[in-house]
């Protein structure tokens, strides 16, 4: 799940042909939709929602869905659409944030160490791998909370971390295959370096496999920030988050289980939706895997 | 009664038609053999017999095997016959084996999968099969893991395999194309030893025409999917008919028209070139091996040359070709280029890179997908101090396409488009286009079917006059350097053991390792070559 | 193979060795005094120099990271602050429940992945296949603290299976502990079921389509034969690690599925720590759980060995 093929081939035939081939692949198309919805939800939140997720309306407190409130309300009597519009907006850019530290990261380590294969420097790259490794990311998380305290940024960082070991192996594993290539070696005779090498011939030809393990990594980072804010180390309030909602559902479990049904429901559906998006890219990409995983 | 029997086969994957009323028949103790270029359906005629078909392969026709019809045979039928029945071989021995389990226990199961048998009396009788196939049990103990093998070793033990249960048919499909031509002369001659001994009908794949009729009985051509030829070898040659086959066979025997004489003045110069590489240390305690892949090499190239280099895997010809075109600094001696070193100081010399290029064996791996042809064949420009743009690029771009047989409009087209022979074409493009004086040509043709294969030596020979190119013209394949080449060096464990005019050491070879290579090669028969010239 | 497993073995302590670097300084960069942070801003000066001298804070840095390491190495480690008890008997009581369980999770996990994947990649194609391959995506994307929290109101508020939370003690006796544990297991297992058997379809797709078991089949096996044979022991390899890394993560996930049950295991002690900021016993329990995670990783490394005989010469 989190180690892609590296050896998998780029791709062939022009970006328009695959955008046709894309829209006709069913797992593609449900993830975009399932993405996009909630991608929407989160904008549409920055200008609009059906309430006001700050104002309290105890009056209303614990109502279960209806006309009103499609979703119902919560114990504060604010209404859980709008809530989980807003709370999109954490997640998303948590996961988002986290996959770029990753990549921003990782992509160049890894290519870094490709390209020194069996040097000191990959041995190095590599181990430091390993080592983030160990920790498994909660774990960095717990600690970086207990040294600088829980907030949203702090998940990011603690989500983004675990995410450059996973970036830098693809990349590296990826590059390593492509390193084999005689088109690299025409380069070489061609008098180009490994730092050019790497840009010009290496990177283009990894894009596939890190758009999908992307997509992948977001929706782990969606996973992830759910859970930290769920125990009370991602945002804090009153910023609304799906894991924070679920965490304050819980005592109310018996009698309002709309209340933990709807955030855990998104949660569900946007992981969902991205896990087939890059089950449909992958396809997409590498024919020759598709429906193996 | 033929043993095998395969009359109006026809074979559909899908929607698309891979065979088409395919008839051939296999007597006891005969070699049949069957040629064809690659997407002949040669290989799926075999895996039609044995009934191991992709998935949505609807088979039509007939096909007997010792009296049993195994188009409408049930599945449990077909286990009973393969292995029993029908052995098969084929073409990639290093990963035809399951590498996690040992070599007597994968005999063994052969033996064990079709006979009542204890576990011991499997293991005799893997021990027997594999002193049969020459591996013998002080070197080869059934406890052996594949990886620990040859090549050549690990397909002895996939024929041991298949003849464990002495079936009375056996299959190989190109069973040597992936092994050095001694290895491959030695299969040949084991697989011809079984045949004679257990009387077994032997139906042999191959691309290689000399391969196949060398050895066969019969003969079977195939082209797109169709027999369009049979008949008994070697007569068969002296009255092909179809025009595919008459086609086939100049090609094998093709010799392209070479006019230029070299001058006497060497391009390039290399002198005691040592290689070496350091080796992970074998334990904790021992210092890091090292390991000489080229041991003090000296040859001279003359301008308007086409020098041949020779040799098995693993004999340092890559290494040496890393090393001439400036990728790999050498740890002894100098190599020269017009006079100017390879390496100047620690770096390559830009100004001699440029005046050499390179082709590579792969055309599919030879080109970055994502870059047009434009952009590819432009890269060695990089080596220039000042790169061409605009019209002067465009110009050169076209000259380069063109001079190869291709249209300057195939710029615009991605290397997925382009068929393995093209895709070699364009090869030669990027190679010319910087107007080098040396083209490096490593394994250039090996890949590519033997008609493609005559056109490029063509294309080679006519550059060559055209814009005064030397060659060093790298393979492993006798036949075609001694088409192409004016000299030849044969090189063995990082050594030049032989080098002379290309026609003197074919004729009259006198270090035993080449006459040993020119021996195990393998040739047409006379009646073949006669043929062919005669056309 | 002896070679090998030295390597990894030194691999092995050098991980440890680093980790515990890196926990120690993260601690030290915290600004200001620790003790003074652990106390918060109304601390008299004798308990903060008497919690320094506890902490070790007086030596050099130096000192104070050799006597840290030292002390676990003999199981020392340290008094926790808040609970004025030693963290390690804190720790090994815990112990006790967060390890069951992740042991517990991981093997409910294995026996739910390998029959499903095996299943899903002998029918590729098939509505079974399908079907494995749909249940499994919904698997993967489910929050496991969310699923935990519909299994309670399912089984423990409306059927009354199962208790909502809480924790017997072994002491109570071994079916009634194993029982408060089920549903935590299953709510932990289910993601990680859904991944591996996923990794053990593709695993195994990747190897029926390899030469060797086209010779196998040539040989005369059924495709079943082949399967079983050949394909399965060489798809491992994949699956070893891919459990390997499950298993850190189930020690780690469940620090957030005890808070659903109310389990008093290493999670709790580990949120409770932060919020009390003991943060002795959070340094700890960090140490201890990447421990865990280091020895799996080489538990893997050494199974990777006796699967695949090509390793045991490296």
């Amino acid at each position: 799940m989190t180690d892609l093929r590296a050896d998998s081939l780029p791709p062939e035939g022009a970006p328009v042909r695959l955008w046709h081939r894309a829209l006709r692949s069913r797992n593609f198309v449900i993830g975009a939709v399932l993405t996009l919805v909630f991608v929407l939800a989160a904008l549409v939140s920055f200008v609009w929602t059906p309430f006001d997720v700050t104002g309290l309306d105890i009056a209303n407190k614990i109502k279960p869905p209806s006309a009103r409130n499609p979703l119902g309300t919560d114990h504060f009597g604010r209404d859980i659409l709008s809530m989980i519009m807003v709370g999109a907006r954490v997640s998303i850019a948590v996961a988002v944030v986290a996959v770029g530290i990753g990549m921003s990261f990782g992509v160049p380590l890894g290519l870094w160490a490709a390209a020194r294969k069996g040097s000191l420097l990959d041995e190095v790259i590599m181990r430091g791998n390993d080592l983030v490794f160990a920790f498994p990311s909660l774990v960095i998380a717990i600690m970086i909370t207990a040294i600088f305290g829980a907030s949203a940024v702090n998940a990011i960082i603690a989500i983004g971390i675990f995410n450059i070991p996973v970036f830098a192996r693809l990349t590296r594993s990826g590059a390593l295959s492509l390193w084999q290539r005689d088109y690299i070696l025409a380069a070489r005779v061609a008098g180009k370096g490994s730092a050019r090498i790497s840009v010009e011939h290496i990177l283009p030809n990894v894009t596939n496999l890190l758009i999908v393990q992307g997509t992948i990594q977001f929706s782990l980072g969606i996973l992830a920030e759910a859970g930290l804010s769920y125990v009370g180390l991602g945002a804090q309030p009153p910023t609304p988050s799906w894991g924070r909602m679920l965490a304050e559902s819980q005592t109310m479990i018996s009698f309002a289980p709309h209340m933990a049904l709807f955030p855990g429901l998104a949660i569900l559906l946007t992981v969902l939706g991205l896990n087939l998006m890059g089950d449909g890219l992958r396809d997409l990409f590498d024919p020759k895997l598709r429906g193996r995983s | 009664m033929s043993l095998l029997e395969v009359g109006g086969l026809s074979l559909k994957i899908g929607r698309k038609t891979i065979l088409r009323d395919v008839s051939l028949s296999v007597a006891p103790g005969q070699i049949v053999g069957v040629i064809g270029e690659s997407g002949s359906g040669k290989s799926m005629t075999a895996f039609s017999v044995m009934q191991l078909l992709p998935e949505g392969s609807v088979c039509s026709g007939q096909v007997t095997l010792s009296g049993h019809d195994m188009l409408s045979l049930p599945e449990a039928a077909l286990c009973e016959l393969r292995g029993n029945e029908v052995g098969m071989v084929f073409q990639e021995p290093m990963t035809a084996l399951n590498p996690i389990r040992t070599i007597g226990d994968q005999v063994a199961e052969t033996v064990l999968i079709h006979e009542k048998v204890s576990r011991s009396e499997a293991l005799a009788r893997a021990r027997e099969a594999l002193d049969r196939v020459e591996l013998p049990a002080d070197r080869f103990p059934l406890s052996r893991y594949p990886h620990e093998l040859s090549g050549g070793q690990r397909q002895r033990v996939v024929i041991a395999m298949a003849i464990a249960l002495r079936p009375a048919l056996l299959i190989a499909d190109e069973p040597t194309t992936a092994l050095d031509v001694t290895t491959q002369a030695q299969i040949l001659a084991l697989l011809k030893r079984l045949v004679r001994e257990d009387g077994m009908g032997l139906l042999m794949i191959s691309h290689d025409l000399a391969v196949v009729a060398d050895m066969a009985d019969e003969i079977v051509i195939m082209k797109d999917g169709e027999v369009v030829e049979r008949g008994a070898c070697p007569a068969i040659f002296s009255a092909l008919k179809h025009p595919y086959s008459i086609s086939l066979l100049e090609a094998s025997t093709h010799a392209p028209d070479r006019s230029v004489q070299p001058v006497d003045d060497a391009l390039l110069r290399v002198r005691d070139v040592v290689r070496t590489y350091t080796v992970p240390r074998k334990s904790l305690l021992s210092a890091p091996g090292k390991v000489a892949a080229v041991k003090g090499v000296s040859f001279d190239l003359k301008r308007g040359e086409s020098l041949g280099l020779v040799g098995e895997s693993g004999c340092g010809k890559s290494t040496l070709t890393r090393a001439i075109l400036g990728l790999e600094e050498v740890q002894g001696g100098e190599i020269l280029f017009d006079g100017q070193p390879v390496f100047d100081g620690h770096r390559a010399n830009r100004a001699v890179r440029r005046r050499m290029q390179v082709v590579f064996q792969d055309p599919y791996g030879s080109f970055n997908p994502r870059h047009r042809v434009d952009r590819l064949v432009c890269e060695p420009f990089h080596l220039l101090d000042r790169l061409p743009t605009g019209t002067e690029r465009e110009a050169a771009i076209a000259e380069a396409l063109t001079s190869v047989g291709l249209s300057p409009d195939d710029k615009y087209r991605y290397i997925h488009e382009f068929s393995g022979g093209q895709r070699q074409r364009i090869a030669i493009a990027r190679a010319l286009i910087i107007k080098p004086d040396l083209i490096l040509l490593d394994e250039a043709v090996s890949a590519l079917d033997v008609q493609v294969r005559a056109q490029i030596l063509d294309l080679l020979a006519d550059l060559g006059a055209r814009f005064g190119l030397s060659y060093l013209f790298i393979s492993h394949d006798l036949s075609v350097v001694r088409v192409i080449t004016d000299r030849v060096m044969v090189m063995k464990a990082g050594e030049i053991v032989e080098q002379g005019e290309t026609e003197e050491v074919f004729t009259n070879p006198r270090h035993p390792y080449t006459q040993q290579l020119i021996a195990a090669a393998p040739e047409l028969p006379a009646m073949a070559r006669k043929a062919a010239s005669d056309t | 193979m002896l070679l090998y497993i030295l390597k990894r073995l030194i691999s092995l302590v050098v991980s440890l060795a680093v980790a515990s670097v890196v926990i120690f300084l993260s601690i030290e960069i915290l600004p200001g005094d620790p003790a003074a942070f652990m106390l918060g801003v109304n601390a008299q000066e004798d308990t903060l120099a008497a919690l320094r001298d506890q902490l070790g804070l007086n030596g050099s840095l130096w000192e104070r990271y050799l006597s840290w390491v030292g002390g676990m190495l003999s199981g020392d480690f340290g008094m926790s602050y808040t609970y004025r008890t030693p963290v390690a008997g804190m720790i090994a009581d815990r112990m006790w429940i967060s390890l069951p369980l992740a042991i517990y999770a991981l093997t409910l996990s294995t026996l739910i992945a390998f029959p499903a994947g095996i299943w899903a990649a002998s029918r590729r194609g098939s509505a079974v296949d399908v079907g494995v391959m749909g249940v499994t995506q919904l698997g993967v994307a489910i929050p496991n603290f969310w699923f935990a929290m519909l299994m309670v109101v399912v089984f423990a508020i409306n059927l009354r299976w199962f208790s909502a939370g809480g924790f017997p003690g072994w002491d109570k006796g071994f079916w009634v502990s194993m029982k408060a544990l089920t549903l935590p297991a299953i709510a932990l297992a289910l993601p990680q079921a859904s991944i591996l058997a996923r990794v053990m379809r593709s695993a195994l797709l990747d190897t029926l389509s390899e030469d060797f078991v086209r010779t196998a089949r040539a040989k005369g096996l059924s495709k079943r034969q082949a399967l079983w044979r050949h394909a399965l022991r060489n798809a491992l390899i994949p699956v070893l690690t891919i459990i390997g890394l499950q298993f850190s993560f189930l020690l780690a996930g469940g620090i957030i599925i005890e808070n659903v049950f109310y389990l008093p295991g290493l999670g709790r002690l580990i949120f409770q720590s932060i919020s009390a900021r003991d943060l002795i016993v959070v340094e700890s329990v960090v140490m201890l759980l990447v421990f865990a995670v280091v020895l799996v990783n080489f538990a893997v490394e050494v199974a990777y060995a006796v699967v695949d005989p090509r390793l045991r010469r490296r």
